[in-house]
């Protein structure tokens, strides 16, 4: 592979981390549901995987196991959020700090721990051989499957009529109710979405890109995910793109250590960017053009005036 | 057939006692979570009990209530004032660094040293909160990830100091500052690790927070700024200066807290997860507790201190990972926000 190529692979498979969440949590706020649980889901999905493939040498169950365990605390989440109309805010912090516990006790003995059946990069005949863009097609089974998922996601929510469902909830419940939508139904299935796919991008780490159990492995990656979200307007196609500019930032940060760089002030670096990125975003006439879901964060009262 | 209602108001009563339900029901999910792990429940909890009712157990709860106290009840002046304030964390590492700074490197007489140490800590805190809400009140940007964001900064600058520029000359290659000099220790009650003059600051700030929050215009003035920017603006509030305000305090308080660990306990900078073992985090535990309530911010300070001890107790004991202490925490605000529910309806038989 020439080096722009393998520089293209790295960063692609460094951003699927963060690609997969971003998704997840897209569909969630689209509805109408904020989960600032995102970091704890991927921890715990990140644990689970590791320990599921490494009692099962099957890694392609610890997939499912991350996906079943991100499902389960997300719909902690969508309980305190949708159906007892509790702080967002407040249950998603606290997901997040059990989700990252949990992730610690449960992997306390598995730091450390070889693993030996992981999901292995493979190369696309032909494909790879393209220039730049063969980078690629040099990825593992579940950097492929995300590609897929993009324009699968993307295709649902802008084409589809669930897509209108879920949009229509997210910015004006009401209006959904009155048509028949089923609000609760809708903002559940995309808050579980969410989380499962969160559950992925944790098992992403542990089991794909750096095959280990590392405490604190996620390591703020589900914030970053987060502040894509806003960074993708709510889109999942320039949630790629998103994902990628950073998983390049965390090929810069290896790739600079070698210069003498130090490695605690590297590691600050996809932090910074997170902040730059939301300022750079963040002017209010750009925003009301990109679109916030108007309901974000607001639960749904049948019967209030407003 | 049960009916639903909604109460007008909370009486003081069912306030407490859905705090109460709360804490039960944190412990009920723990029990669980140690009974998986083969752990009798009654013997982990009675571990916790009997351990932290020594007196030394005692002392090292009031040791941790102190950055506790200090944390959640700047939280809670930015919480009332709409501002997700999840930074106090990094506001009170930005503290030690600074405490650091004024120990070892100004080269200043002796009685001035303390003083300047708490100034320059409280500043530290300051500048770290002001830069989030300044972006949320001019920019509109969401405060919790910065917030979070500086708080993975804050941590990686420690580390950075500890392993680099700051290393000790006589640490044996221990990420480790030089011990401070005496004139930068915080005088501590003898036998215990209790900093007694951050103590008395901590329990202050509570009363102090009370008044500004509830007795003062400004306090009025934020508290409006929290329940709705738009009221705010159109009673001609200026809502930037509150909200920066509000994290001025939130952030003053943070930073003390840790000139208190650096200055009280350690007496040198060590790596960020030695100076604190996640008490901008529990912060926001005390002030939900408290139900965002100053004074009753000691009790839940009171309360989480207890746990985090008997955190430490159970990790010695029982060879549980640090992560424990983020289960109680995640469990009771989630617990917190179930029982808070079954605290605003009313249910009756008919």
């Amino acid at each position: 592979m020439d080096p722009i190529t393998e520089l293209i692979s790295m960063v692609v498979s460094a951003g699927t981390a963060l690609l997969l969440p971003a998704l997840g949590e897209i569909y969630a706020e689209r509805s109408g549901v904020l989960n600032l649980g995102v970091e704890g889901i991927m921890a715990l999905g990140a644990v689970t995987a590791f320990y599921s493939t490494y009692l099962t040498k099957e890694p392609f169950l610890g997939l499912i196991v991350a996906a079943l365990a991100g499902l389960l605390l997300a719909f902690i989440h969508a309980f305190i959020s949708i159906s007892i109309r509790s702080n967002q805010v407040v249950s998603g912090l606290a997901l997040s700090m059990l989700g990252v516990g949990l992730s610690s006790l449960i992997g306390k003995s598995l730091i450390g721990v070889p693993l030996k059946y992981t999901i292995g990069r493979f190369e696309i005949p032909v494909l790879k051989d393209i220039p730049i863009i063969g980078g690629f097609f040099v990825q593992n089974a579940l950097t492929y499957a995300s590609y897929f998922i993009v324009v699968l996601l993307w295709f649902i929510l802008f084409k589809t009529k669930i897509g209108v469902y879920v949009r229509m909830v997210g910015e004006n419940p009401k209006a959904a109710d009155a048509a028949g939508v089923n609000v609760s139904a809708v903002r559940y299935a995309c808050t579980l979405l969410g989380g499962a796919l969160a559950g992925l991008g944790g098992a992403y780490l542990s089991i794909c890109y750096t095959p280990a159990w590392i405490e604190g492995m996620t390591a703020g990656q589900g914030w970053i995910a987060l502040a894509l979200v806003i960074f993708s307007a709510w889109n999942p196609l320039y949630a790629v793109v998103g994902s990628y500019l950073f998983g390049g930032v965390r090929v810069l940060q290896y790739r600079l250590q070698p210069y003498g760089f130090s490695p605690p002030l590297l590691q600050t670096l996809p932090y910074v960017s997170t902040i730059a990125v939301l300022i750079v975003f963040s002017s209010s006439r750009l925003r009301r053009r990109l679109g916030a879901p108007s309901a974000l964060g607001k639960p749904y009262y049948r019967g209030a005036k407003t | 057939m049960i009916r639903i209602e909604e109460r007008m108001e909370q009486s003081l009563i069912v306030k407490i006692v859905t705090k109460i339900v709360a804490i039960l029901l944190a412990l009920g999910i723990s029990a669980v979570i140690f009974m998986s792990y083969g752990i009798n429940p009654i013997y982990a909890f009675s571990t916790m009990f009997s351990k932290s009712l020594t007196p030394y157990g005692l002392s090292e709860v009031v040791t941790k209530f102190i950055p506790l106290e200090l944390c959640g009840v700047g939280l809670i002046v930015a919480f009332k004032s709409g501002m997700w304030n999840i930074g106090a964390e990094g506001q009170l590492l930005i503290g030690a660094i600074m405490a650091t700074w004024a120990a070892l490197f100004l080269d200043i007489p002796d009685f001035t040293r303390l003083p300047l140490i708490l100034v320059l800590s409280a500043l530290g805190g300051i500048i770290w909160a002001l830069i989030p809400a300044f972006l949320k009140a001019k920019l509109e940007i969401n405060e919790v990830i910065v917030t979070l964001m500086m708080n993975y900064i804050a941590s990686s600058l420690v580390n950075y100091l500890v392993y680099g520029p700051w290393k000790g000359s006589k640490e044996w290659g221990f990420p480790y500052t030089d011990k401070f000099p005496e004139s930068a220790w915080l005088p501590i009650i003898p036998g215990t690790r209790i900093h007694w003059p951050t103590l008395l600051m901590a329990s202050v700030a509570a009363f102090t927070v009370f008044f500004i929050m509830f007795k003062t215009t400004l306090g009025f003035e934020m508290r409006v700024c929290g329940q709705s920017r738009r009221v705010a603006e159109y009673s001609g509030m200026n809502y930037m200066k509150a909200l920066m305000v509000s994290m001025a305090i939130s952030g003053a308080l943070a930073g003390l807290a840790g000139a208190g660990e650096v200055c009280g306990i350690h007496r040198r900078l060590r790596y960020a997860s030695a100076i604190s073992s996640g008490y901008g985090y529990s912060g926001i535990i005390v002030a939900w507790l408290s139900g965002l309530h100053p004074i009753a911010s000691i009790l839940s300070a009171l309360f989480i201190a207890f746990l985090l001890a008997g955190g430490d107790i159970l990790q010695v004991s029982l060879g549980l990972s640090a992560g424990i202490v983020n289960v109680f925490n995640g469990a009771i605000l989630l617990s917190l926000l179930i029982s808070e529910f079954f605290g605003r309806y009313r249910f009756r038989w008919k």
